[in-house]
Parts: structure tokens; sequence; C-alpha cells
């Protein structure tokens, strides 16, 4: 797979100053979390990884192309998002909305088949809403919707996963078993990247970090490097306690006397 | 997505036939469907085909054309705004070209110099809402919507104006032309045509436009080249409604009634969908004319007004429904 790639890379945040040129590489394997506070960047971020929006500076690049010499045809055989936001304007069931999941693999003239169909089932039944094949997605709860789109990203089966808040609305089951199948999807060699609000969550599945300062600075690395209770906490704002739990590092905040 | 594809449309190619047999074999002399497909096949007396071949076959062609047309405007500017409520004349262009046309009329030109006018003034009108609604940004499609509908108000007083100050032996013709009258209709043929490669055009785009009902984001991520498939509709939309205008007049609601009614029964899969407003449309405006034919025969009822009392309700009942 070509990894996904950002060199100098500025986003394009209007009122907001260049800060710190941002350069990764998000390698096979990988599970990359982006923590940041609100109104940080970490959308603008995944979109413009996504080529949806142009950077200020710099280049992201699938393998050795920029995105920008890329169709956006090619870009979506390998790269998909998981969007914090839909919007349904038009009555669509579950079933089709995962099938859309296949258009890049489609020509123009292609319907699809009896195996694209086995394929969106399979995703939906991966995310647990093969029950609501049929149901029409407006109709559906926030979890159910979210899981819905992630099933999509799953049918479109892309070598980079971005998401944005994978785990909004959804209950504490189907995080984790959101985060098992990123993990499952980074042992098979793909890579994941995705924003979290969750820094507990992020802690105990990302294995890699960025985290994005208001003020347009930045820093990343493995995420045991990352995990420094005093960078969390200016990025936050916000006292945080630190226990160790199972291995892992378990951040709670501090109440305020 | 799975759904049978060819068989609501071979349904709907069989009544549109029925329809177009039935609009030609009614009128002040009738015939049975069996008569009329003898003249078309070169019997029956000289009366008999200068009636089908000259007088009612043309018209009930043209309203055809109109009605697909204006269906497959309506359903691609749907896709293009992401709304249900958007149609050729909620977005004022059927008032851009009637304002072209009644000028033409007004300096009393007459025939190719109208339809010129019309086609100028719709597209004209296009230009204006899309570039009004597009501003800075991308196009809001609430913007575009309320843009429209305040651009079609102008229209409107632009219209009543020049009703107020023309004279008065030219009314009628003009009062005809604005509430659509396929009577004036010149050949349907470039028309029908139109629609035919238009229809045929979209084959290929479907899935990118159903993918693009969801967003363009969305559709970005799925590998759809948006704005080059958005700049596309909207050409292909300004065109089809101009061409309708032009040759029949402003016909409200066909674009938005027939969409709407054919999603709730077929689903909202474009390679579907699209071919069968065609189909539709065609029908429904072929048999609004007929019955503006006969309804007060032998006076006509322009079948813009048939059209806009099924529409009224449809429009209301459709705003009252969505949330």
């Amino acid at each position: 797979m070509n990894p996904l790639q950002a060199r100098e890379l500025v986003m394009d945040i209007p009122g907001r100053d260049d800060g710190e040129a941002l350069n990764f590489a998000v390698q096979p394997g990988q599970i990359w979390g982006v923590l940041g506070p609100n109104g940080a960047g970490k959308t603008t971020l995944l979109h413009t990884l996504a080529g949806l929006r142009a950077p200020r500076h710099g280049v992201v690049c699938l393998g050795g192309n920029s995105l920008s010499e890329l169709k956006r045809r090619q870009i979506s055989r390998q790269l998909g998002l998981v969007f914090q936001e839909r919007q349904d304007g038009f009555p669509a069931t579950v079933l089709e909305t995962a099938l859309i999941g296949r258009h890049p693999w489609l020509s123009p003239w292609q319907m699809e088949t009896g195996d694209d169909e086995r394929i969106a089932r399979r995703a939906l039944e991966r995310l647990d809403v093969a029950h609501l094949s049929d149901r029409l997605v407006n109709t559906l709860s926030g979890g159910e919707r979210q899981r819905v789109a992630i099933a999509t990203v799953l049918t479109q089966a892309p070598d980079t996963w971005l998401l944005d808040e994978p785990t909004n609305h959804l209950d504490l089951h189907h995080q984790v078993s959101v985060l098992q199948l990123l993990t499952e999807q980074a042992r098979a060699g793909h890579s994941v990247f995705m924003c979290l609000h969750d820094l507990n969550l992020a802690a105990r599945w990302c294995d890699h970090l960025l985290l994005l300062f208001p003020d347009g600075e930045a820093c990343w690395g493995p995420a045991e490097r990352m995990l420094v209770p005093s960078a969390l906490e200016r990025l936050y704002d916000q006292e945080l306690l630190t226990v160790e739990v199972d291995g892992a590092p378990l951040f709670v905040p501090k109440k305020a006397r | 997505m799975s759904r049978p594809v060819t068989m609501p449309l071979v349904i709907l190619a069989i009544a549109s036939l029925i329809a177009m047999v039935l609009s030609v074999g009614i009128g002040s002399v009738s015939m049975t469907p069996a008569e009329v497909g003898a003249v078309i096949f070169g019997e029956g007396s000289s009366l008999q085909q200068t009636l089908v071949l000259d007088l009612r076959l043309p018209r009930t062609l043209a309203a055809f054309a109109t009605g697909g047309l204006l269906a497959v405007a309506g359903a691609l500017m749907q896709v293009l705004l992401r709304n249900p409520l958007a149609d050729p004349y909620v977005l004022g262009l059927s008032g851009g070209a009637a304002v072209g046309a009644l000028l033409a009329m007004l300096a009393g030109l007459g025939g190719l110099i109208v339809s010129g006018s019309a086609f100028a003034g719709a597209m004209l009108a296009t230009l204006m809402v899309f570039g009004l609604a597009h501003g800075t940004g991308s196009w809001t499609p609430s913007r575009l919507l309320l843009t429209g509908v305040v651009v079609a108000a102008g229209w409107g007083a632009v219209i009543t104006l020049m009703l107020a100050v023309s004279p008065a032996q030219r009314l009628p013709g003009m009062l005809y032309w604005l509430m659509g009258d396929v009577s004036y209709a010149r050949s349907p043929w470039p028309a029908l045509v139109l629609l035919f490669l238009v229809c045929l055009l979209l084959v290929p785009l479907g899935r990118s436009l159903n993918v693009l009902a969801r967003g363009p984001m969305q559709a970005a991520a799925l590998g759809v080249s948006v704005r080059p498939l958005e700049w596309m509709i909207y050409i292909l939309a300004s065109l089809l409604t101009a061409t309708a205008v032009t040759m029949a007049g402003s016909i409200g609601f066909v674009g938005l009634v027939v969409p709407h009614m054919l999603r709730l029964v077929l689903g909202n899969d474009q390679r579907l969908i699209l071919p069968a407003c065609a189909l539709a449309g065609g029908t429904l405006l072929v048999l609004a004319d007929t019955l503006a034919r006969v309804v007060i025969a032998p006076e006509q009822l322009p079948v813009g007004v048939i059209t806009a009392l099924l529409g009224v309700p449809t429009f209301l009942y459709l705003l009252y429904r969505s949330r």
C-alpha cells in the first residue's frame, strides 16, 4: 500500500497563523490518534489529508504522488473517510448507503453485482447493523447511523482509514468493537488515522498520537512519548490525574474545588 | 439498488404510448386507437391524415417532450441542491424565460425570435440565480432556493408590468404563453432528440449522481469529481428547462411533482429515476394537455393551469410532510 504522508503541511484555517508545519507518514499497521481541544483543526486536518481541502502550504502524498496530482477516483480506492457530519437529503436504505462504498471500484457503466452486495452486507454485519438493512437511514439513532457510516467505508475497503470521531454517539460496547475493527484493519496491513475526543480510548488503542494545539502548534510521535500528563494538561487546559490500569495510563480530569 | 431497473421503465413506456394514442384520438373528431394506428402507418382518409399527422401528433409529441424535459430538469436540480423542493419554476428560470418571450411579443416580433428570446431569458435567469446564490462560497442549497424564489418574485413583477403596458390585442397570446400552452409549439423533434440524448448521457453518470445526493464532501471522498459534475448538471438542467419553456411557455410543477412521486414508488436511484422522469413527465403532460383540450371544448385551457392545479397541493403536501 501507499502510505499517507504529510510534508511541510500547513492547514488552511482562516484567521490563524501558519503554526508548525506537519511532517509525518502513516505507515502500514499503524493506528494514529489526533487529540486536541474543540476548534484546534482536527476535522480540517482530516479533510486536508483526504484532499478535500487545499492546504495553505506543503503537500499530502499517497506513496510517491501528491494528492493534487491524483484523480479523486484513484484516491478513493486507497483512502476512506468517515465524516463526523452527514447529510441525508433524500431517503436511502441502510444497504443502499453501504453499497455506495463500492462506487470507487465500479466503472460508470457497471451496475452493482451480487458480489458488491455481499461485501456491503458483510460490512453491515461486522458493524452489527445488518438487521437494519432495509430501514431508511434517517430513521436510525445517532449511534446506528455512525455504524452505518463506518460500514460504508469498510465496504469501500481502503488501505488508509481516516475517521472523524468514530466513537461519537456509540455506546461503550460499540466503541470498543469499532476500535477493535480498526485494530484488525491495522493488523491486516492497513493504516488508521483518526480524531478522538476520548483521551483514554486514544491511549489504549493508538500507537501514534498527534497533539494539535489551538494556536497551531503540534507535536507527534509514538503514543508512549506523547502521553505526558503536563503536555496533555496544556493541550486541554485541564488538570489531570494519572493512574495506571492494565498496563496503560488512565487520565481523569481533576475536579475544580 | 439491486432492484430490477427495466420493469418500471417498460411499464412507464407502455403508459406513455397509451397516453399518446389517447391524446391523438380525442378531440373534435374522435378516432379509435385502431384508426390512429392505421393513420400513422399511412392509411385512413386524407382528413384523418391531416388531423393526426399535421395537427394532433406534433402537439402530442411536443407535450411529451416538454413534460419529459421539465421532469428531468427538476430531478437534476433536486440532486444538485439536495432538496426535493427544487424545480425550474420555483427557481425562477421559467420566469426569466417568460420575460424574454414577452419582451419579444411586446416588440411585435413573432415566431423564432420569441423562442430565441425565451431561451436567452431562461439562460440569463439560470446564470443570475446560480451566480447570486454562489456568492463567495459554494452553493448552499437553502440559499440557492431562497435566491430562486426571490428572483422568481422579481420576474413576476416585471411580467405584470409588461402586461400592464402592452396593447390589448397582444394580451391573449401573452397570457396563454405565461400559463403554458403546447399549441404554440413548433416542431417537437429537436426537443425530443435533446431529451433522448440527455437521458443517454445520464446513464453512465447515474451512480455518481446517487453519491452526489449524499453531499459534495461525501461524494468527493468516494471518488466523484464534484465540481465538474455539478457544473455539468447545472448546464444540462438549464438547457433542458430553456428548451421546454421555449417550446411551451412556463409550465409549473411538472419538475417538482413527477420526480417526487417516482421517488416515493421507485426509491432514489438516479439511474432509474431520470429515465423514468422523462417517460412519466411526458405522459403527465400529454394527459394534462388532452384534458386541457376537452374540458371546456371547443375552447381550450392552457395546460399550465392543469399542472398547477395538480402541482400546488402536491407541493404543499410535500412541505407539510418534510419535518
